[in-house]
């Protein structure tokens, strides 16, 4: 009965009391603090920034980098990367637009026009054979993740230039004669004033924190990232966690790259051209540790959305696209700074709060020890 | 050289180093309580204990890898302090760890002289390098050409390499930690020739080892460290096997008895013929055709050496690790070809050696670890429940009696004793049948240690599990254990009930035999 009072008392201490920092809560809400930072700023700068239309353009920008992100996030939860995220994305784009153009059996001498939900279908099909071949070659073959996903983004890249021999496919609002109409409805429409795009990426994101939180796939996935042995050894098939993680990030890729070319009402074979990087920056400035087990999808959205209002921001005030790299690099450089802050940060508090539940009793020699009698006395004064 | 032994110190030869009421607590395990320790100059000093009993941190000390908590390191009279292994390495104090630190994919010479390159007018002067190292490696008797490859050498070699490059930085003191458990007989023959010559250069050496008797033939001094404390010290001319035995193992705190009154069941867990081959030794099979049958509520000990095999049994069995022939059976029916999950599933689960690498999840909350095997318990359909997940963490939490904030606290924060209990509660959430447990007694305190045995304890009498721990402690063979199974190099090489006493253990599992 006072064990179960006793630890109440605890985390409302937690919650409330003596550990509030403001420093932590900057530190930890960074992500959310530089986008208010971001807004203000700019809508000081520029009058039309703040504005319904300008945040509805700007949220179906950062949708396309939201939705690799994503993906991203669950592959770099494992302890991964995905680097052909932006290559899936642009192969994804010019399969749809090949798969709207027509398909021919020549022998047969039809012309096959597949409805558009067949067409998303199939793309998200191909994204996930793109994540499945990078999976395999990871976790059985024992390849690298950079490597592997290295390749893929060369190959995936190469075929998609192949299929088109370069060019772009324009013509992707299909006619209603053949019944494949309605391409425009996956990113260019508004559905209650909100563009497509934006409404998808909320979707996946609503799925991936489902996912993550709420499922045991989404706990292998932290598990694998933490430690892949001892997650082995408590029975998660971290093999294929990995696949999957990379097969999702794939799938995740094929509907940016369908949206993204719904977007434009065309679908070029260079779409997505270094997208990956930028995913990996929004993953890592909404707080994720490249190493694996530590992230959320909270945390990534921001990040880009960050990126996202950013480098629009930038656009809008009229700073040159050669400044906006720069800025952009400033800010990931910025973000994996503080993340290895907090990330040492929590390793003292560990330490410090060893201290604090290891020596329950007043005479215990460790209390006066002038390393936790310090921690000791700073509580003191907060209190 | 005086070698007219009378008093237990300074005859023998001046004390160069000597640590003073030293003292060295992890949270709230205290790995050395005030340990007095004299190394004398040109002579050897052993080190023994059990696993745990602190030789290894008390080395860390000394080579400056760790600082202690109280207490002073003097040498040569003067009070110092390491912050750091170069500054111990100034001084002259270099160690050698168990696991060598050499970069396999380069030359002697550049291993030899890796961080402290001599350059020249036109970068590295290699010329120089190569001359240095084939002279050092000259005086040691072993002629290695200065440009061959680390991982070209056989590892006894490679233990001379670290030695010449302990030389090379003019080591007057040189802690070896283990360095005989890896080599074969005529490799030992080598080093102990090494360490006698490096003696009569004036070479101080403090010499850990497992292997009593054979440490016994090289040392000059005993020191015998138990649960963190110097239990006994004296020079090797007074002392036996018997006496470092008595020593190490001392009086047993309880860890209880194994428990009765209940009629064990059927045979539940059966390995037949287990061999698994070395990864690194083509030809070699750490587990050697390795067959036991253990019964519903038995509890058996397996004991060894390092090296024995022991991890490697376990491992294979639980179905991690390349098991090159033999079946292992679950109620009869064959689990070999199964999958980790797949074993977990039917009741067999495996609580890791080492916790930090394989039994916990750092990134993840107390609450998180304790649930990580048994999710599919509180899954409906796709999803997690909450409440259900929180019921099994609550349960395991009080089930294996953790100290923790809650739930929700870091496993950073959980002192060895109770993260070792998160791994056991993990594993037991899944409702097992047969529990391996690999040393589940490293790295933890004396008390936390009897909690654990009594968890088992009561695990097989109230429950019929049936529980296979092994352990490198003799004293822990004769506590929980209805019997116990000695392997050495890889095979079973006895088997005793639970009115064994502790010589014939250690004399079956090779401690006590000259190699």
């Amino acid at each position: 009965m006072s064990d179960v009072s006793q630890d109440n008392d605890n985390e409302r201490g937690k919650l409330f009391g003596g550990d509030f920092d403001i420093k932590r809560v900057l530190l930890e809400g960074r992500a959310f603090f530089a986008l208010i930072a971001i807004i203000v700023i700019f809508s000081i700068l520029s009058p039309v920034y703040f504005s319904t239309s300008n945040f509805l353009t700007m949220s179906s920008h950062v949708a396309i980098f939201g939705l690799l992100s994503l993906g991203m996030l669950l592959v770099i939860l494992t302890g991964g990367i995905d680097l052909s995220v932006g290559s899936t994305l642009g192969l994804a784009g010019v399969f749809a637009g090949f798969l709207m153009q027509g398909v021919s059996f020549e022998i047969l001498g039809v012309v096959f026009y597949p409805p558009v939900w067949v067409v998303v279908i199939l793309t998200c099909g191909l994204g996930a054979l793109v994540g499945a071949i990078n999976g395999v070659l990871i976790a059985y073959f024992k390849v690298p993740a950079f490597v592997a996903t290295l390749g893929l983004l060369y190959v995936a890249r190469g075929i998609a230039l192949l299929m088109t021999d370069g060019l772009t496919y324009n013509n992707l609002g299909g006619s209603p004669e053949l019944g494949n109409t309605g391409f425009d409805w996956l990113g260019f429409n508004r559905l209650f004033g909100i563009p497509v795009g934006v409404l998808v990426l909320a979707a996946v994101a609503i799925a991936c924190i489902l996912l993550l939180a709420r499922t045991p796939f989404g706990r292998w996935v932290y598990s694998t990232g933490g430690n892949a042995r001892a997650a082995e050894l408590s029975g998660v098939p971290v093999k294929r966690v990995q696949v999957l993680v990379y097969v999702l990030s794939g799938i995740c890729a094929a509907i940016a790259g369908l949206v993204l070319s719904s977007q434009l009402t065309s679908a070029g074979p260079t779409a997505g051209t270094t997208y990956e990087l930028t995913a990996i920056a929004g993953v890592v400035i909404g707080g994720a540790a490249l190493t694996g087990g530590r992230g959320n999808v909270r945390g990534t959205l921001l990040g880009a959305f960050v990126i996202g209002f950013l480098s629009d921001g930038l656009v809008i005030i009229g700073v040159s696209s050669y400044w906006q790299t720069v800025f952009t690099g400033a800010v990931i450089i910025l973000a994996v700074l503080l993340n290895s802050i907090q990330y040492s940060g929590r390793k003292k508090q560990q330490a410090s709060s060893d201290g604090k539940t290891t020596s329950p009793q007043p005479e215990s020699a460790a209390t006066r020890s002038p390393a936790s009698g310090s921690t000791a006395g700073k509580a003191g004064t907060q209190s | 050289m005086n070698e007219h032994a009378t008093s237990q110190e300074g005859a023998l030869g001046k004390v160069i180093l000597s640590a003073r009421n030293i003292a060295k607590s992890f949270g709230n395990v205290h790995a050395l309580k005030a340990v007095n320790f004299d190394v004398h100059y040109g002579q050897v000093t052993t080190l023994f204990g059990e696993n745990g009993a602190g030789k290894s941190t008390l080395m860390k000390i000394l080579s400056g890898v760790m600082q202690p908590s109280s207490g002073e390191i003097v040498l040569e009279g003067e009070p110092v302090r390491f912050s750091s292994t170069t500054e111990a390495q100034r001084q002259g104090i270099s160690i050698i760890h168990q696991e060598l630190s050499l970069a396999p994919n380069l030359s002697v010479r550049d291993n030899v002289f890796m961080g402290r390159e001599i350059v020249g007018k036109g970068g590295v002067d290699y010329a120089e390098e190569a001359r240095q190292t084939r002279q050092l490696m000259e005086e040691l008797d072993e002629p290695i050409d200065p440009l061959t490859p680390v991982e070209d050498l056989r590892l006894g070699q490679q233990q001379i390499v670290e030695i010449a490059r302990a030389l090379s930085v003019n080591s007057r003191i040189l802690i070896m930690d283990e360095p005989t458990s890896a080599l074969s007989a005529s490799e030992v023959e080598v080093l102990f020739r090494v360490i006698r010559d490096l003696k009569s250069r004036g070479v101080s050496l403090v010499y850990i080892s497992h292997h009593l008797e054979e440490a016994l033939t090289i040392t000059d001094h005993a020191v015998v460290l138990r649960d963190g404390r110097m239990t006994a010290y004296a020079a090797r001319q007074e002392i036996d096997l018997e006496w470092i035995v008595r020593n190490m193992v001392g009086e047993n705190f309880d860890l209880g008895s194994p428990p009765d009154g209940y009629a064990m069941g059927d045979a539940v867990l059966s390995i037949e013929g287990v061999t698994v081959p070395d990864a690194s030794v083509p030809g070699r099979a750490v587990v050697d055709d390795v067959s036991l049958s253990v019964r519903a509520g038995e509890i058996v000990c397996i004991y060894g050496l390092m090296g024995a095999g022991r991890t490697e049994l376990l491992e294979s069995v639980a179905g991690r690790g390349n098991m090159a022939a033999g079946r292992v059976l679950l109620h009869g029916e064959d689990v070999s070809r199964l999958s980790i999950a797949e074993r977990i599933e039917k009741g067999l689960v495996l609580v890791p050696e080492d916790r930090q690498r394989d039994g916990l999840v750092q990134t993840m909350s107390v609450g998180e670890n304790l649930s990580l095997a048994s999710i599919g318990a509180f899954t409906k359909g796709l999803l997690t429940s909450r409440g259900r997940e929180r019921h099994v963490v609550r349960d395991s939490i009080s089930n294996v009696h953790i100290k923790t904030d809650g739930a929700a606290a870091s496993i950073g924060s959980l002192s060895g004793g109770n993260q070792q209990k998160v791994v056991i509660g993990k594993m037991m959430a899944t409702h097992p049948r047969v529990v391996l447990l690999d040393e589940p007694s490293r790295g933890i305190d004396i008390g936390a240690k009897a909690e654990v045995f009594k968890l088992l304890s009561e695990g097989a009498a109230q429950q019929g599990l049936a529980v296979v721990f092994s352990t490198s402690e003799v004293g822990e063979c004769l506590s929980i254990a209805h019997r116990i199974v000695v392997m050495s190099r890889g095979r079973i090489a006895a088997e005793f009930g639970a009115d064994a006493n502790k010589e014939e253990i250690m004399a079956a599992s090779g401690e006590a035999v000259v190699a």
